[in-house]
């Protein structure tokens, strides 16, 4: 025993099929027993007359909330993705390069809208919003402000982790004294070394603005959540349906997002396609948030997902030195070849 | 201050007229500029790194800050590039004070220690980088790219991105990214300490080869001795965020001007003695020396004598020693009596470490000696030990 759990020794190839293949069935077990809900005729048996029913024009004006609701979610992930690409990944590398004391405060800060209770921030928010209710606007949008403070923890991390692994400070270096400015430095130079963060960061983003209720609720603003749960009320297979359609939709990206940053990249830190930021790394962990939480009230089956935690949705669970050409035991190139001939 | 080259503490030696020198009497447009820090002091809260450092570059001079870790060579660097701010005095770059300028406008090109290469950029792009934000065009860029490229010989890597090039590559990339701007100073910080031996010394050829070639003001800064004393037309040696001194490589080995130097430019041997009017007596024998440093007869001192300033002797047979050593010998009533404790093939040459009786209660003192390979020497051996009249410094003790 103590010959296979040794220190360095990779479990048996099958001891790893048969954990694949449990947590397989455990993420899929509720998905397809989500699946089977839908497919319930009503008239008995097994169909798509839900599926159908979801993209049936008649019945626009059943699902005219919960699309309302899902056009407001939209917009709001669109422009709290504003929020984490203009204010929060900035901020980070800020932080990162010319405060790296404040790191630590950071951290801290970033975790209290994951400990403190959504209805707490909901309480905090409530005046915030009746002002801006009464002297901004009483739609959905402005509700960003406070999806923002949501997805900081989250975003944060996925983007922290990311930049870690990259030695930002000389690179950013090297680009100040060729003569870049610190917005060229944090567009050409720090962006695209923190790509896979920042797409992680985007993901959840999107992921926890489409799955967020509570907040949205609370405040009486229409999202895609509160559309989902009172279309529950009148119609839960074709809610369980849309809750399956929009985890789907999320799994895609998260393929896609596996697909645009899986390549290994070989930088100096030893970072890889099993990087700390990677999919699979601590921010591809969070990106397993549900973006709707599937399980309704009245549905038999539970969260496809994790809990998203306080604010999901409505559910119950919610190279060696080679030789080269004209190489260095040559000396350098005449004086006249080159640019700097004098 | 003197036009070629000063200390805050030393007078600086004479200024080598060749390489960048010559440029710099031919006033042609894009030379390297000169280079001064002026009394810069550098604070961090109440701890001061750099207590006022002046130094002045030639235009085309290669000049390398040597010292070991945390003597401040590295900020003085980052000051003169504009990484750090200094607490005090200037920063000027061709005679234009730029202590208030950012990094990004002082017109320097910059290696770094650590590979700096842009991961997500060809080879070809990351020289270009530095061209794109002067706005040079497209087709001249790419000229120029080719062009430095070649300079640094990795023609035909255009396309690789960093993490398919070798240390040295990336570095000679580096290298290549920093000159293409044409700068009008190369700052070079640690470049080469990240790679084996084989290919620091090639490179550091090469670095030399390609700045003299350029005509750019360099500075290299290096923890590494006989790196700087290799490539530099000067070397200032820092201890304690000061410039100890100031000189040519053959100056600073020959004539160091203070202990630290003596130590730490080269392998030194300390040998306690009191000045004597004819030398210094080293137990029980009195040592000639070419200088008494300022010391006074009957002052307690340490001399630092080479290795290769002391010659070796069988009792009673062939001696080995440094050729040139010339110093008197055991029947002249120089020669110290001592035991071989061990001696080391190295190569061309043997190093010996030989015990010294230095007094009748038993002390004992070792002293190395470098002489040729093919003189070997028994541990237990018991020889003398000549010392030519050069120690090569007194420190009062």
């Amino acid at each position: 025993m103590s010959r296979n759990l040794s220190v360095g020794t990779a479990p048996r190839p099958w001891l790893r099929r048969l954990i694949l293949a449990l947590v397989t069935v455990l993420f899929l077990f509720p998905l397809l027993g989500m699946l089977e809900f839908t497919l319930r005729q009503t008239g008995g048996g097994y169909g798509l007359e839900h599926w159908q029913a979801l993209f049936d024009p008649e019945n626009a004006r059943k699902y005219r909330a919960m699309f309302r609701g899902l056009g407001n979610s939209l917009l709001l992930a669109l422009l709290v993705l504003v929020i984490v690409l203009v204010l929060i990944f900035p901020t980070i590398v800020l932080v990162h390069l010319k405060f790296p004391r404040l790191q630590r405060g950071l951290d801290l800060l970033t975790i209290l809208p994951i400990a403190i209770p959504a209805i707490v921030m909901v309480v905090g928010f409530a005046p915030v919003y009746r002002w801006i209710g009464k002297n901004i606007s009483s739609e959905t949008w402005p509700l960003f402000l406070a999806y923002g403070v949501l997805v900081l923890p989250f975003a944060y991390r996925a983007i922290a982790t990311d930049l870690n692994g990259v030695d930002a400070r000389t690179l950013s270096e090297a680009a100040r004294s060729l003569g870049a400015n610190w917005f060229t430095v944090l567009l050409r130079v720090i962006a695209p070394n923190v790509r896979r963060g920042l797409l992680n960061a985007s993901l959840l983003t999107i992921a926890i603005v489409l799955g967020e209720f509570t907040v949205s609720s609370l405040l009486s603003r229409r999202t895609f959540q509160v559309g989902l749960l009172q279309l529950n009320q009148t119609d839960p297979f074709g809610a369980v349906a849309m809750s399956l359609l929009s985890l789907i939709v999320i799994f895609a990206l998260l393929v896609l997002v596996g697909v645009l940053t899986g390549k290994p990249r070989k930088v100096r830190g030893g970072r890889g396609a099993g990087g700390a930021g990677g999919v699979g790394g601590a921010g591809g962990a969070q990106v397993a948030v549900s973006p709707v939480a599937p399980a309704l009230p009245g549905v038999p089956v539970g969260a496809a997902v994790p809990d998203s935690g306080p604010h999901a949705g409505p559910g119950p669970a919610s190279l060696p030195e080679t030789p080269h050409p004209g190489g260095a035991a040559a000396g350098p190139a005449s004086p006249k070849e080159g640019p700097h001939a004098r | 201050m003197p036009a070629d080259a000063t200390t805050t503490n030393h007078a600086a030696g004479g200024v080598k007229p060749t390489r960048g020198g010559d440029h710099a009497s031919s006033g042609t447009e894009g030379l390297g500029a000169a280079v001064s820090l002026v009394e810069v002091v550098k604070k961090y809260g109440s701890t001061t790194v750099l207590h006022g450092v002046t130094l002045e570059l030639q235009p085309g001079e290669l000049v390398c800050l040597l010292g070991p870790s945390g003597c401040g060579k590295t900020t003085a660097l980052r000051c003169l590039a504009g990484l750090e701010e200094v607490s005090g005095g200037a920063v000027l770059i061709g005679g234009e004070d730029v202590s208030a300028v950012p990094v990004n406008k002082r017109d320097i090109g910059m290696v770094f220690q650590a590979y700096s290469l842009f991961p997500h950029l060809t080879v070809a792009k990351n020289v270009a980088f530095g061209l794109e934000r002067r706005g040079v065009p497209r087709a001249a860029r790419d000229t120029r790219v080719e062009d430095s490229l070649r300079v640094v010989g990795l023609e035909g890597f255009e396309d690789r991105f960093p993490h398919q090039l070798s240390g040295g590559q990336q570095q000679r990339v580096a290298l290549a990214r920093a000159l293409v701007t044409r700068p009008k100073a190369l700052l070079l910080d640690e470049p080469l300490s990240a790679l084996d031996a084989k290919v620091r010394v090639r490179l550091r050829e090469q670095i030399r080869a390609i700045v003299t070639e350029l005509g750019i003001t360099t500075v290299f800064v290096t923890h590494d001795q006989e790196e700087a004393l290799a490539i530099s037309d000067r070397v200032a040696v820092m201890n304690g965020g000061r410039i100890e001194q100031l000189g040519t490589p053959e100056e600073l080995y020959r004539k160091p001007a203070t202990p630290f130097v003596a130590n730490f430019v080269g392998l030194s041997n300390r040998l306690r003695g009191v000045v004597q009017a004819d030398g210094v007596l080293v137990h029980g024998r009195v040592l000639p020396v070419g200088s008494l440093d300022g010391a006074s007869v009957g002052d307690e001192v340490m001399a630092f004598v080479r290795p290769e300033h002391v010659r070796v002797e069988r009792v009673g047979g062939a001696g080995a020693g440094s050729g040139g050593a010339g110093g008197a010998l055991a029947g002249d009533g120089h020669g110290m009596p001592g035991t071989v404790v061990s001696s080391g093939f190295l190569g061309s040459l043997r190093r010996t470490v030989v015990k010294l009786e230095v007094d009748a209660a038993g002390g004992s003192e070792e002293i190395a000696v470098q002489h040729g390979a093919d003189d070997d020497y028994e541990p237990g051996e018991a020889v003398i030990l000549t010392v030519a009249p050069e120690p090569v410094a007194l420190q009062k003790v």
